[in-house]
């Protein structure tokens, strides 16, 4: 499996999603800087966490105007799986691959903690690894997590199974109280039409291994590669 | 000539920053404050000359990069240099 | 020499915070009057802050040597070796008065200065952490500065993606005026890929890199000249604004430059910018710099060769480079959008000559102005050590428990969660211990060893007694790297304190010296950075005298360490170390008695040292499932913090020993950790054979804390007073 992960200036999980994709692949994905053209042939394309630009303006507002980005929604729409983390599902509802947009967190506070999610569907690439509603635990690290859209964009959304994870509490309810932003109907991931792009605020890659007192993000960078391999 | 550039929230879409404003207005004894809504503003220079270009040129602007048509709404003035 | 020559007047020269010796010594030194420029320059290389002209005497008397360390104080950071070709590369520094003034700008660019100062020398910052201390909670500025300050320093190593994994927060009257934001940062090298300041070698280019000059932080005494310029205000922002963003592009950059051959030196532009990071680079290299100040990127207009000399606008650095390398050298930078200038060359002349518009704005010798900075030895009083206070006069609570309540849950004690959830505390996948425990731990990348890093000081007891103050800010900083299972390596210090001029601030600063000198000589902990922060005090009041100390650990393999959870029930709780129920300066005394007095608790640092090399050989050897060390609140505090952190209750045996009982929970005797263990009997009789005090002091298990005698604590309520206070003081208006 080749996957690629685009380095924007300002991305700051780029060597982290590689160290969890290089453990699952057994190889290290290709390091592709923003100002590239193309993409190189690659089976997963990875769109980091971390401030490109600085987050200013918009978070991935300007990221999504450099010039690799016309390559990644290209590819993307031919059905190459997509990853954003973070800055990156930024990226990917600044570029219009994925619907509606991510606001400051309602408590206007950077928030870096565990968050419970529920798993909506495990029928994905991203997904197939945990069971359909387990309740995994991964860290959140962001000031604009609040996933907004239109109350008619919300409900295609929820009708086509798009929502991807919530978050929830213990026992898998989605709730408010365990919501770290404010994002409506509890979102916290979404795919496009086909389930092939995944946009999510948590981090994966930052509890795929022990040593870092978890391992629930390590079973999405294992379906992936069961999936592509 | 320079363009004056206004981005604010689309009626509807929530404002969390406005309404801390609006809040701490009102810890501050401004009674009588009502919604608050906050957005941005940007200065751009243009070498234009031409009012016609020019705003067409701004348009494209605000639509590709400066506003998020899904959030926001922009307006704005030229101004000759 | 300049068009705009200033005629140097008494007050002008004040304004520049030069008195009138020092300003005959510069005339001698010049052989004529200076330029405003060269004046300026003097008067920033003279300044407290880059001089050290009030503390340098002092300074000097820490140790700073030690198998393990590859360099000590004099340049940017200290090195420390870990091993395997890699160093340790760490420093702190305080950004106290521009905190006060504009909290989120000033803590923003504190970070960032001080992560300069480390990958200046060729290491990827790779921790970060702040000491910060705030007035009481109750004065009106306090929860602005806290909200300020914490969102300003989140909001830089956020975004450079430097993880902040820990560091202390305190209340306290006596910053009421004068906060404090000590920001430290600790970075990662090979050893073979070092780079210091020194501009050795002639004819080299002199390069200018990062963000462009504006007028940023130019001083206000300094700037007080209306001849100068007459429309000040709206030019002259003495806030320095931070830009993250290009720090972590300058980050990468440099980083990229130096995995390649082409550096001599490297300097960051730090407090007085330009003008001090070309004279410590010229001197140190034995060389003359020209700078042509038309080459150097400015961001506004018809800036004067004054203001560029001591701008302090931020995210710059200097370069000197091998001949030749500049193409390269400017193509990364040119690939990270920033700015890169060969602004002037080195000399064999030893003169700082600085043309501007073809006019020389100044010509100075490097060396003097380097070197001949004045040392003042202070006049200074020592604090006079206050009465031992005997446990039996301190009165009992009418309740131990309500006790323990009032104190985990007071500002002193609450949980610092508020904070640090607001800061990207695992950015980097090697936070292997979060904030939360002793010490924090970041796995050194790629390997299974572990840096452990901490920031300590108590300055209600260097307030009662400097010397054990400084000597406890040290220990407890060994301490805390110790239960964690690292071992110490080295210390960086920031010395805040009021007006040196004042005698008894001077023997505060003396004493706090000499307490530290002997901790860090018993415990083998060489200073290896530090700065020095001078004149905290308004209206004649000083801030408490706070000699922030930074330790920074190895843990050799992660796989051996510990943290302060309570993991399982049935677990024998022993204390070591000596209990003399010592409550003189304790927070129980504060809380309950609503006064300081008495002396602080005194560190015995032989045993000290024999108590933590135990504790450190017990983790090693996996005997203990959880450690802590006992300081603010006593063993009480101690043991229910365990408790929370692992959700595990504990009974505590009847206690049949000679302290009063609140002594005995609430005293804040030095030296001693309580460790969890399944099997007690082996530690015990291994303690004592080492002849350190050991005592059986309950069992883990249930979801209360119970103590004999007293109504059980349900772990939960005292969480939810722990856990609320400081959410509930900040949400307040």
């Amino acid at each position: 499996m080749k996957a690629s992960v685009i380095v924007f200036p300002g991305s700051n999980c780029d060597r982290d999603v590689a160290v969890s994709l290089e453990a699952a692949m057994g190889e290290k994905p290709a390091m592709v800087w923003h100002g590239e053209a193309d993409v190189p042939a690659s089976d997963l394309i990875v769109l980091p966490g971390g401030f490109s630009y600085g987050d200013y303006l918009r978070s991935g507002a300007m990221a999504a105007h450099s010039p690799i980005m016309r390559d990644v929604v290209k590819r993307a729409k031919k059905g190459t799986p997509v990853l954003g983390i973070c800055n990156g599902f930024h990226l990917l509802t600044e570029t219009g691959l994925l619907p509606g947009v991510l606001m400051r967190n309602a408590s206007l506070k950077f928030v870096c903690k565990d968050v419970l999610l529920k798993v909506m569907r495990n029928d994905t690439d991203f997904t197939r690894s945990y069971d359909e509603d387990e309740v995994i635990r991964i860290p959140v690290a962001h000031h604009d997590g609040n996933y907004f859209a239109d109350g008619e964009t919300l409900d295609r959304l929820e009708g086509e199974n798009r929502v991807a994870f919530r978050y929830c509490d213990a026992s898998g309810t989605p709730s408010d109280d365990a919501n770290p932003n404010g994002s409506q109907r509890n979102i916290a991931g979404i795919y496009n039409e086909a389930g092939t792009v995944l946009g999510l605020m948590p981090h994966p890659e930052r509890l795929a291994d022990p040593a870092l007192g978890g391992t629930d993000g390590k079973p999405m960078f294992a379906s992936l590669v069961g999936a592509l391999h | 000539m320079k363009a004056r550039i206004k981005i604010t929230l689309k009626e509807g879409v929530l404002d969390p920053q406005g309404k801390a404003i609006a809040n701490a207005l009102g810890a501050l004894g401004f009674d009588g404050v009502g919604d608050v809504r906050q957005g941005k503003y940007i200065e751009v220079e243009l070498k234009e000359s031409e009012r016609a270009s020019a705003e067409k040129t701004v348009e494209s602007m605000c639509k590709q990069l400066l506003a998020n048509m899904v959030i926001e709404n922009y307006s704005y003035e030229l101004e000759d240099a | 020499m300049s068009a705009q020559a200033a005629a140097m007047t008494p007050e002008l020269v004040a304004e520049h915070g030069l008195s009138p010796e020092e300003y005959e010594r510069l005339l001698a030194i010049l052989g004529r009057e200076p330029s405003i420029t060269e004046l300026g320059v003097f008067s920033v290389m003279w300044s407290e802050h880059c001089s050290y002209k009030s503390s340098k005497v002092w300074l000097k008397t820490l140790p700073t040597e030690g198998p393990q360390v590859i360099c000590g104080p004099g340049e940017n950071a200290g090195i420390v070796d870990i091993g395997d070709g890699q160093a340790v590369i760490f420093k702190m520094e305080s950004h106290n008065h521009p905190s006060f003034i504009e909290p989120y700008q000033g803590a923003a660019t504190g970070v960032g200065g001080i992560m300069r100062d480390v990958f200046t020398m060729g290491a990827r910052p790779i921790a970060n952490l702040n000491a910060l201390r705030f007035g009481a909670p109750d004065h009106a500025k306090t929860r602005h500065l806290v909200s300020g300050v914490v969102e300003g320093i989140g909001g830089y190593g956020n975004c450079v993606g430097v993880p902040t994994v820990g560091g202390e927060v305190n209340f306290d009257p006596g910053y009421n005026g004068n906060i404090l934001v000590n920001a430290m940062c600790v970075g990662l090298a090979d050893t073979d890929k070092i780079f210091y300041s020194a501009a050795r070698g002639i004819g080299l280019p002199v390069v200018y890199v990062g963000s462009k000059t504006g007028r940023d932080g130019i001083h206000g005494a300094t700037m007080a000249s209306a001849e100068f310029d007459d429309d000040s205000d709206e030019k002259r922002p003495t806030v320095q604004v931070g830009d993250p963003f290009t720090e972590k592009l300058l980050i990468e950059a440099c980083l990229e430059l130096m995995a390649g051959d082409t550096i001599i030196a490297i300097q960051d532009m730090g407090a007085a910018g330009l003008t001090s990071s070309s004279v410590e680079m010229a001197d140190k290299g034995g060389v003359g710099f020209d700078l042509d100040l038309d080459k150097v990127p400015c961001r506004e207009e018809g800036m004067t060769a004054y203001e560029m000399m001591l701008s302090e606008s931020q995210e710059r650095m200097l370069i000197v480079l091998k001949p030749g390398s500049e193409d390269k050298a400017r193509a990364i930078f040119e690939k990270w959008e920033l700015d890169f200038s060969v602004v002037g060359i080195t000399t064999d002349t030893g003169r700082l000559i600085v043309t501007h518009s073809g006019r020389v704005e100044a010509d100075m010798p490097v060396k003097m102005l380097a070197d001949s900075a004045p040392e003042y030895k202070r006049p200074w009083t020592p604090t006079e050590p206050p009465a031992l206070i005997e446990p039996e006069d301190v009165p009992a609570p009418n309740s131990l428990t309500d006790a323990l309540e009032t104190l985990m849950g007071s500002p002193h004690l609450c949980s610092r969660r508020w904070v640090w959830e607001q800061y990207d505390h695992m950015v980097m996948g090697d936070t292997v211990r979060r904030p939360g425990s002793d010490a924090a731990v970041v796995r050194v990348h790629g390997t299974d060893k572990g840096l452990a890093a901490t920031c300590d000081v108590t300055p209600r007891y260097c307030t009662a007694d400097p010397v054990e103050g400084g000597k406890q800010a040290v220990a407890e900083a060994w301490r805390n790297l110790t239960a964690s299972g690292a071992d110490p390596l080295a210390i960086t210090d920031c010395m805040n304190f009021g007006n040196p001029e004042r005698p008894e601030i001077m023997g505060q600063f003396v004493g706090c010296i000499e307490g530290m000198r002997e901790a860090v000589e018993a415990l083998d902990f060489p200073v290896v950075s530090g700065n020095v922060s001078l004149y905290n005090e308004t209206n004649g009041v000083a801030i408490p005298p706070t000699p922030a100390i930074g330790g920074v650990g190895l843990i050799p393999d992660i796989a051996y360490m510990a943290d302060i959870a309570l993991k399982h029930e049935g677990e024998t709780l022993l204390l070591l170390g000596a209990e003399c129920g010592h409550l003189g300066q304790s927070l129980f005394m504060e809380m309950m008695q609503e006064k300081r007095e008495g002396a602080p608790p005194p560190v015995d640092l032989a045993l000290e040292r024999k108590t933590g090399d135990l504790v450190r050989t017990l983790i090693r050897e996996k005997c203990v499932s959880a450690v802590h060390d006992v300081s603010d609140g006593g063993l009480l505090i101690a043991v229910s913090e365990m408790a929370l952190a692992g959700g595990t209750g504990l009974t505590l045996t009847d206690y049949k020993g000679p302290l009063p009982l609140h002594a005995m929970l609430f005293g804040e005797d030095q030296g001693r950790y309580v460790i969890a263990a399944a099997k007690g009997d082996d530690i015990i009789s291994r303690a004592k054979t080492a002849g350190i005090s050991v005592r059986e002091i309950g069992e883990t298990g249930g979801n209360m804390i119970r103590i004999a005698g007293e109504e059980p604590v349900p772990l939960q309520r005292l969480r939810d007073l722990h856990e609320d206070w400081l959410p509930h003081y900040m949400s307040s208006q």
